[in-house]
């Protein structure tokens, strides 16, 4: 279990951004098939993340739940204006572990560890949006040690502080002119940099009216992570330039923020075997206005996104057939963050659809393996990036792009 | 149970081979329309022919906007394109073997322009062969139709044109024939730029570079074996030579696009070195102004003045930019006035000098255009003066002919473009072919013209590497470079998807290479 557990934490958390900008909704895999509904469900060890006031009524004294996806993102991109065409097919590894105790009846303590935010995304190096992106990875890592307080028969609050790391290692070329390019290949920087930490919070509250209904509401804070002092290095520099200031292997400072999210949720037992949720997530994406890179050498980057605030809209339902197997499914309708005119190709996401499913099978009362599964459905979509310049005159990059994303995913749950 | 786990295992790997599909492929609405691409052929000079930097380079070659169009022409049908070879120009150096200079380059350490250093690979081997890009650097409209054009033995006699001889099938063969045995069905002609362009790049001057060259619309020759090679063409006979050139080309039902001859006021060869580029500064500051006043402006402007050119010369100015002096070949010559005024002050024999030397010299005007290659001259000390104390090109002895296109010469010029693109869309309108006026687009150029991107475009000539991606115009100042070829050929898509109803794809100008800058020469 041990080693288990070290593996998984050593796994590239990097993962394909969906969900809205570069947010990966992959944080349980009994959630995840119910349509990643959860601030109103208490099901297991994963409530530490949806709701974290959800922890006070888990049954177990013990819970823990461990898993992990594949995520595979392919997006396709094409412009017959100028035929052009490219494609990216990106594989990302979120996963979960969660650990609930129940210290005595009105207190419960819980750690979690998940990845809520990663994009992996890479294009053919030199491709005709070289100059906006050729490779992307960033990958945060939240650990949240958290408690949650039973008040009465009806209610609880929870939350506790989130500790973030993460990563970012990010190459584009510096211009679309073949000037600034050596040997056919575009001159590139390439930002690097690790072990960036910020802190954060999460709290939340749980209202159980009835045996049947619960209500419950979630407030995780933004946290920027700031990178400082990454490495800048360049790359295909020609002759000519090799001298000039600007171009030096420096270091770099820039800002991104993980955006606050809010979920309210209600869940519903329609039966003793059967269970339906909605939740309604509001992640506050404005706060991602621009990334701005400010490089020692001199060089600032700025890079306009202009975020709007985005919801999702989540259905799920869950059926305990016996004692051996409970069956899930879910929807969701997913808006993106990013808006017209800045459809950058370093997160290609427009709005999607998401469907999930999945089952527990319970070897036994201790110890059960969930397993889940998600398809993210994209229309075609054509849009551009109009923010870019070059030589003062703003060149804009779009054409139609097409992603699919779908994600198996496997886990275990045990408690006592 | 089982069953279930199975199928949703199943669901699983069916979408792990899940690709995303676009509704349309990219290609999926591209079409020729009424237009056939299968056999495509160009003709024209060195702007078909994808000169740039002064000289055609293997690489250059390759951004050719016929190799350009060709390159969409593929996606909709289109045949093979070949263009003449260049695999003897193992360095991409350009130039011709014991003819002509390499490419320009500029460079870094001096920042300047200068020809990429190496001696020119590429020789006047034969290559006898048509190949479906027959443009050749140099030629006029007449000379595609001229026999013999390719014969090596006519280089000395100047008949025949290098370019022309290192791939003419036989040394009789002309280069419209040549370009017929490929049977186009689509063609491009752009010639006729040289008919004036000629007179214009050597400032209305001879191969001497003072002798007037001749305008044949003024003498009215149309027998172009009498042309000296500056002269500008007679109109009458590019008409008659273009509609037979037509003729020949649409004879077997081909289609295709002609193109307009640009104006010289379009191109940065005629618009980078001012004609008052004198500053005080450059001159040597006040005192020496006073002293150039004093000797030679002040009295030659008496002279003038009093015989009813006041502003021929005036006194150079101390605190703004002066106009270079130049010889005008239409001036009224006033080397006897002079002569007369000065033999008191200076004796008969200098007196004399003076008069030969400033006989018909006066100021460069607004109106005049002073060519690229001129600017390494101004300021430098001409040796064909009599004396040291007059021998400066353009402050103290008048720079020579070729180098200044007056205002005289300039409408000789505009009159001959105009009449020539008036036949070209004449003559085009009768076959009902594509016209793509690229006197207008480059005109367009001048004040800037913005492209579908939004990227805005001018006619400048390069002027440092922050702005370089804005340049279309190679360092010879007329040719563009492989960007400006980017843009001509999609002016030219343009134009065929509007008149065939074709629908082909472009090009982006901001992925071409503009100026070769190396670090060390």
């Amino acid at each position: 279990m041990r080693k288990l557990l070290s593996l998984t934490l050593l796994a590239l958390a990097g993962s394909t951004a969906f969900a809205g900008g570069y947010r990966v909704s992959i944080q349980g895999q009994k959630q995840l098939a119910m349509g990643h509904t959860g601030v109103a469900i208490v099901n297991s060890a994963e409530v530490a993340f949806f709701n974290p006031a959800g922890m006070a009524y888990l049954d177990k004294k013990f819970n823990l739940s461990v898993g992990g996806n594949a995520l595979f993102a392919n997006t396709k991109f094409q412009n017959s204006q100028y035929n052009w065409e490219a494609s990216s097919e990106n594989l990302g590894t979120p996963f979960s572990v969660y650990a609930t105790y129940k210290l005595n009846n009105w207190l419960t303590a819980g750690l979690a560890i998940y990845t809520p935010y990663g994009s992996s995304v890479e294009w053919d190096q030199d491709w005709q949006g070289a100059h906006l992106v050729n490779n992307i990875n960033l990958q945060a890592i939240f650990v949240q040690p958290t408690i949650s307080i039973r008040v009465g028969e009806h209610f609880s609050v929870g939350g506790g502080p989130i500790y973030a790391t993460g990563s970012i290692n990010f190459n584009k070329n510096l211009a679309t002119n073949p000037l600034l390019s050596d040997n056919g290949s575009g001159s590139d920087v390439t930002l690097d940099a690790k072990g960036i930490t910020a802190w954060g919070y999460t709290a939340g509250f749980m209202f159980n009216p009835s045996k049947k209904v619960r209500l419950g509401f979630n407030y995780r804070s933004e946290i920027t992570m700031e990178a400082r002092d990454g490495d800048a290095t360049y790359a295909d520099v020609p002759a000519f330039a090799a001298v000039n200031p600007a171009l030096q292997n420096s270091t770099f400072n820039a800002d991104l923020p993980l955006p606050a999210e809010v979920t309210t949720g209600i869940s519903y037992q329609v039966t003793n075997k059967w269970l339906v949720a909605f939740d309604y997530n509001y992640a506050l994406w404005s706060a991602y206005k621009e990334l701005k890179v400010e490089i020692a050498n001199g060089t600032t980057s700025i890079n306009a996104r202009n975020y709007q605030n985005a919801s999702t809209y989540r259905f799920g339902t869950q059926y305990k057939a016996n004692d051996k197997f409970t069956f899930r499914a879910g929807w969701y309708f997913d808006e993106s963050p990013v808006q017209d005119g800045y459809f950058a190709p370093e997160t290609p996401r427009n709005d999607s659809t998401g469907y999930t499913g999945g089952l527990t099978y319970q070897v036994n009362s201790k110890f059960g393996i969930d397993f889940s599964f998600l398809y993210l459905h994209f229309d075609e979509i054509e849009n551009s990036y109009d923010h870019y310049s070059e030589n003062g005159n703003v060149l804009p990059f779009g054409g139609t792009y097409k992603s699919s994303v779908f994600s198996p995913g496997i886990g275990i749950t045990y408690g006592f | 149970m089982k069953n279930k786990f199975i199928y949703l295992a199943i669901i699983a790997v069916g979408f792990a081979s899940c690709e995303p599909e676009f509704d349309n492929a990219v290609d999926a609405n591209y079409s020729s329309g009424e237009a056939d691409f299968t056999s495509y052929v160009a003709i024209g000079n060195s702007l078909t022919a994808g000169y740039m930097d002064g000289t055609v380079s293997r690489v250059g070659q390759t951004y050719s906007f016929p190799n350009l169009l060709a390159q969409q022409f593929a996606l909709v049908g289109g045949g093979a394109f070949t263009q003449p070879s260049y695999a003897d120009d193992v360095n991409n150096l350009g130039g011709i073997q014991g003819l002509t200079g390499t490419r320009l380059v500029i460079n870094a350490s001096v920042g300047g322009v200068q020809p990429i250093a190496g001696s020119p690979t590429i020789t006047l081997a034969p290559q006898a062969m048509a190949y479906n890009n027959m443009g050749v650097p140099g030629a006029k409209s007449f000379h595609l139709r001229l026999p013999g054009y390719g014969n090596p033995a006519g280089l000395a006699l100047g008949q025949a044109n290098p370019y022309f001889v290192r791939h003419a099938t036989t040394t009789t063969a002309t280069v419209i024939g040549d370009a017929m045995t490929k049977n186009p069905t689509f063609f491009t002609n752009w010639i006729g730029a040289n008919d004036v362009l000629s007179y214009a790049t050597s400032g209305g001057a001879k191969a001497d570079g003072m002798t007037p060259a001749v305008d044949h619309n003024a003498t009215g020759f149309i027998n172009p074996l009498a042309y000296g090679g500056n002269d500008i063409t007679n109109s009458n006979l590019f008409e008659d030579t273009y509609t037979n050139l037509i003729n020949t080309l649409t004879n077997g039902g081909a289609k295709g696009v002609v193109c307009t001859i640009p104006s010289v006021t379009s191109i940065p060869y005629f618009t980078t070195v001012p004609y008052a580029p004198l500053s005080p500064t450059a001159l040597g500051g006040a005192t020496n102004i006073a002293t150039l006043n004093a000797q030679l402006y002040g009295p030659l402007d008496a002279i003038f003045t009093a015989y009813g050119e006041p502003n021929r010369i005036n006194p150079l100015s101390a605190t703004s930019a002066n106009p270079i002096l130049i010889y005008d070949a239409d001036a009224t010559d006033r080397s006897a006035q002079i002569t007369g005024a000065l033999s008191g002050t200076l004796g008969v024999p200098t007196a004399t000098a003076f008069g030969m030397v400033f006989g018909k010299a006066r100021q460069a005007t607004a109106a005049d255009l002073v060519v690229l290659p001129a600017s390494s001259v101004i300021g430098s000390p001409n040796t064909s003066s009599p004396s040291t104390s007059i021998n400066i090109n353009g402050v103290t002895y008048p720079m020579a002919n070729k180098w200044v296109l007056t205002a005289n010469e300039k409408a000789k010029v505009a009159a001959a473009t105009a009449s020539y693109n008036a036949s070209i869309r004449s003559i085009a309108a009768t076959k009902n072919l594509a016209v793509a006026d690229m006197n207008a687009i480059m005109n367009q150029l001048v004040s800037g013209l913005q492209i579908e991107t939004g990227q805005i475009y001018t006619a400048n000539y390069f002027s440092g590497s922050t702005t370089e991606g804005l340049v279309l115009f190679s360092l010879d100042g007329v040719h563009p470079n492989a960007r400006g070829y980017a843009v001509i050929t999609n002016e030219i898509i343009k134009v065929i998807n509007q008149h065939y109803h074709s629908n082909l794809p472009l090009h982006n100008p901001s992925y071409f290479p503009g100026i070769n800058i190396v670090p060390s020469n």
